[in-house]
């Protein structure tokens, strides 16, 4: 090949660096390793991983079982290594692929239409208010307190320089979004209402009323959702303007947090203002039914610092994930395994309750609740951690006025003994602390 | 007509027809099973009242052995890295390793849940750790955050930092450059944060005009957006110059590390005089495209920027373990939920072990080597609008084709029956009708060859019949389709037929 080229080493081909910053020495990084050191290592890694807990974790990952035929496709070489599907001829399984998600979200939120994906629930809802402020014309976005904090925080790190200021509107004594204090805060500047549904204390949300005030001032309304799999068993927000989904619930592994799978479904008369990837049905020149990348025009790569979104890169193969999920449970499925999610969680926050404040008890819910204890819960789940099981999240970080309280969470996956053990343990620790001192509660979470 | 090359690599054969997902639904038919319920049943309609859902639309009944067959049908419809070369410039298409795929779904990875204490999770936190430092060597950056799910992600995470970098330094500025030889998100990024964007000109050469950069720059300037090597596969030679020249106005110099597969283990950034610069882990370091996703898109800074990293960052504790610190009053905050798409953290860092300092030198060696092979063996067939020496990848234009009224897109329709996925045609915006080619250093010389002789067989019906080329593909499924139809009356999802007609 150098002769090819008419060079003599490789280095002359290197030549347009100048010298100075052309490396002389190795990278200073681990030797080149075996495949067999390499699996070793992460095998290792994965024992230090909370490997064998059993989890009451929620809040926006979610253990749900995932069918063995999800990787078994997206394993294909011809989905796992393909580039977005811009050649349209010899890219219609992803084009066709991408339709049916389009289509399947659409169907299970209640919306017209949806996107490709966008890259997690939380970036989605933040794209969400953007395209809000842009339908409307409006600058502010009145955002739910029980919203994900950190969607929060992502929504506050992508509006402060949109402009877009943010009125927070409080909870009730069912968890739930204050309506009076909304109806206060919605006013004619107002672009959008943001709140969550299942919201982040896993209690129901009345979208129907949300929607009338929101619209009754002319702004959006835009439904987060953070588990989908309440789609299989609740009432989808068909009131909503935009639904922002996270979809990771859908055969996507929890994956210490990503990747995951976001997508936005909206009105049809909304979509030229929807940021990310669309796949459009149409025909080749022998009327054959196929599918390509459409609307392309919001897009960065067509028009640059006007586009509706800087997103190039979305989450095509978790999308896939997701797809073969709803289609392996389909339209009975999803119903039922819901209802599982709904049972384990009324039967353990049941049992909880007989030791401990379960709050928020006001509205329904679907598969978390928030448990208030005597003791600190990061002290709990430090026990708890002993018996190998991982507590529900402590909340003071984001509502310390909650005080000492947990978001516990039930999938299809939480067995009956799971939850009477860890009800057995908290109810331990809340009867000792009220006869025992405070033992210095050994600091193990963030 | 010249078909004696195209039996080498590609042969029509059978493929499956399949219909929608929804068109195989029938009502019974399920591939799922629960287990037995182990606690009492509840009754939905009192517990939800009239937030009970009652009906799931037209979500599918199916059974397995057709889910099987319908996406495994589907997935014979696509091209793929594991079928060929994909030369997508700057798309940096290289093989995907499987023992990164076996890692990222060892059991401990695949189920750690970002709650989860961070006493166990150790594990999730050393590869974080070890994956940062690792790109801090290549890079020869200081700080870094793993936290952007993909490029253009990181483009924005990047701005907010230079952003509130100017903001602690009093004035946040007005504008950023970017050359005319950017890639869309570039721009796209840039008024994301609020910055109006200021085009930059490309000299004879291809590079930015160190002259009009002199002269644009100024204190409303916040930073330049550079790829380096740039879209036509050039390295900016005079990046130094081009630093100093931010600088000195209190600038800052942005790269786009689309284009680091020239760079790894040759040169490092942080060496000549970036500041902040974002990479691709689909793109350099062998993560999987997916389809268009999940990317992955880590940003290292220098040290003056990295006050404003994205909370939360991975620290070392005073006793030895790792942990997270969300207590940095100076950051930009967060860009997404939790720590990133950690799955893309597991495959890269296995590239990583699975290269050494060797492997990855050797890499970018052999990346740079296929691309002047494959320059060597069209020019002259394909016209080369700047013949300034070539990195990683190569652009031509169609300027000899389109003579004959042969346009690159049209060009890249024919490779397709060629057994080939098509170069890069959109960009840059530069070079008209252009055809960027990234072969990367996968390719064996094997394939590179028969790429070469596609190309250039391709050239011989351009001249012989243009039409024949303009009509193609013609070994396809489908032939090309009516891209107009589908955005004029957009049809984005499935509907029953109604049989109100």
């Amino acid at each position: 090949m150098l002769q090819a080229i008419g060079i003599r080493s490789v280095d002359e081909l290197f030549a347009p660096i100048p010298a100075e910053y052309r490396l002389k020495n190795d990278l200073s990084i681990p030797r080149q390793m075996a495949e067999s050191e390499i699996v070793d290592w992460f095998k290792q890694r994965a024992k230090e991983n909370g490997e064998g807990y059993t989890s009451f974790l929620g809040a926006g990952a979610y253990f749900h079982y995932r069918p063995v035929v999800i990787d078994a496709l997206v394993q294909r070489g011809e989905f796992l290594t393909a580039y977005t599907p811009y050649q349209a001829e010899f890219a219609q399984g992803t084009l066709q692929a991408i339709f049916e998600f389009q289509t399947m979200i659409s169907e299970l939120t209640g919306m017209d239409l949806a996107n490709a994906s966008m890259y997690d629930g939380s970036t989605g809802a933040a794209e969400a208010v953007m395209m809000a402020v842009r339908v409307t014309g409006r600058q502010t976005a009145v955002i739910a307190r029980n919203l994900h904090p950190e969607y929060r925080e992502v929504l506050n790190t992508y509006a402060t320089h949109q402009e877009i200021p943010q009125k927070l509107v409080s909870f009730t004594a069912s968890g739930t979004v204050d309506l009076k204090e909304l109806e206060r805060a919605v006013d004619a500047d107002t672009a959008c209402v943001l709140i969550q549904s299942p919201n982040f204390f896993g209690t129901i949300e009345d979208v129907e009323a949300i929607a009338e005030i929101a619209h009754k001032r002319g702004a959006l309304l835009i439904v987060s959702i953070a588990e989908a799999a309440s789609l299989g068993i609740v009432e989808p927000p068909r009131q909503a303007d935009i639904v922002a989904m996270e979809a990771q619930s859908f055969g996507v592994p929890l994956g210490f947090g990503g990747p995951y799978c976001g997508v936005l479904a909206t009105k049809e008369k909304f979509v030229r203002q929807m940021p990310g990837r669309l796949a459009g049905q149409t025909t080749d020149k022998n009327g054959k039914r196929g599918f390509v990348l459409t609307l392309a025009t919001r897009e960065q790569h067509i028009r640059r610092e006007k586009a509706t979104s800087n997103i190039c890169t979305n989450q095509a193969l978790v999308a896939l994930m997701v797809s073969i999920f709803m289609t392996v449970y389909g339209k009975v499925g999803l119903r039922e395994l819901a209802k599982q999610n709904l049972a384990k969680t009324v039967y353990a926050a049941d049992q909880f309750s007989k030791h401990a404040k379960v709050l928020f008890a006001g509205a329904p819910r679907f598969n978390e609740f928030v448990v208030q204890t005597s003791e600190d819960p990061y002290a709990i789940n430090s026990r708890l951690l002993g018996h190998k099981i991982v507590g529900g999240l402590p909340l003071k970080k984001f509502y310390p006025e909650l005080g000492n309280a947990a978001l516990w969470c039930c999938t299809e996956l939480t067995t009956r003994s799971m939850i009477d053990t860890a009800v057995g343990l908290v109810a331990e620790s809340e009867r000792s602390v009220r006869t025992m001192k405070d033992v210095e509660p050994e600091e193990v979470a963030r | 007509m010249t078909t004696k090359h195209m039996t080498r690599k590609a042969t029509r054969h059978i493929s499956q027809n399949e219909g929608l997902i929804f068109e195989k639904s029938s009502p019974g038919k399920a591939a799922w099973k629960l287990p037995p319920l182990d606690v009492p049943e509840v009754d939905t309609a009192k517990l939800l009242g009239k937030q009970e859902r009652k009906d799931l639309g037209n979500m599918p009944e199916v059974s397995e052995i057709e889910i099987i067959r319908h996406f495994t049908r589907l997935s014979t419809w696509n091209y793929a890295i594991d079928l060929g070369m994909y030369p997508l410039g700057s798309c940096t298409m290289k093989y995907n390793p499987r023992v990164n795929e076996f890692v990222a779904r060892v059991e401990g990875l695949a189920n750690g849940h970002p709650y989860q204490a961070e006493k166990i999770s150790q594990g999730a936190l050393r590869i974080m750790k070890t994956l940062s430092d690792c790109l801090l060597e290549i890079t020869g950056m200081d700080a870094i955050t793993l936290q952007p799910a993909a490029g253009a992600q990181g483009e924005l995470t990047g701005l907010l930092m230079v952003r509130a970098y100017h903001e602690a330094q009093g004035n946040a500025r007005k504008k950023v450059l970017i050359p005319d030889s950017a890639h869309g998100t570039n721009p796209a990024t840039a008024a994301t944060v609020g910055y109006a964007v200021e085009n930059l000109k490309s000299n004879e050469r291809g590079m930015v005009d160190v002259a009009a950069l002199a002269a644009q720059m100024n204190e409303d300037v916040a930073a330049l957006m550079v790829t380096n090597p740039n879209t036509l596969g050039v390295f900016e030679q005079e990046i130094h110059k081009i630093a100093d020249l931010l600088h000195e106005k209190g600038g800052l110099l942005y790269m786009d590390g689309a284009n680091m597969n020239a760079l790894v283990a040759k040169a490092r950034p942080g060496d000549f005089g970036v500041d902040v610069m974002h990479l691709n882990l689909h793109k350099t370091f062998s993560t999987p495209h997916g389809g268009g996703g999940p990317g992955s898109g880590p940003v290292a800074v220098k040290k003056m920027l990295a006050p404003f990293l994205p909370t939360p960052v991975v620290i070392t504790k005073a006793d030895g373990t790792l942990g997270f610190e969300y207590n940095r009053p100076q950051s930009v905050g967060r860009v997404r939920a939790f720590y990133g798409n950690f799955g893309m953290f597991i495959r890269a860092l296995a590239y990583i072990f699975a290269n050494g300092p060797e492997g990855l030198r050797e890499t970018t060696e052999d990346a740079v080597l296929n691309a002047n092979y494959v320059r060597k063996g069209l020019e002259g067939t394909f016209d080369l609008p700047y013949d300034t020496p070539s990195m990683h990848e190569v652009v031509f234009s169609d300027k000899l084709q389109s003579k004959k009224g042969v346009k690159t897109m049209d060009l890249a329709k024919r490779l397709i029956d060629y057994g080939f996925h098509p170069y890069t045609t959109a960009f840059p915006l530069i070079v008209p009708g252009a055809l960027m080619i990234e072969p990367t250093e996968s390719e064996p010389l094997e394939e590179l060859d028969l790429f070469i002789e596609a190309m250039k067989s391709i050239a011989e019906e351009v001249e012989e019949d243009p039409q024949y080329v303009m009509d193609a593909p013609h070994n396809t499924r489908i032939s090309r389709l009516d891209e107009t139809a589908a955005a004029r009356k957009p049809v984005l999802r499935w509907k029953p037929e109604t049989s109100v007609l």
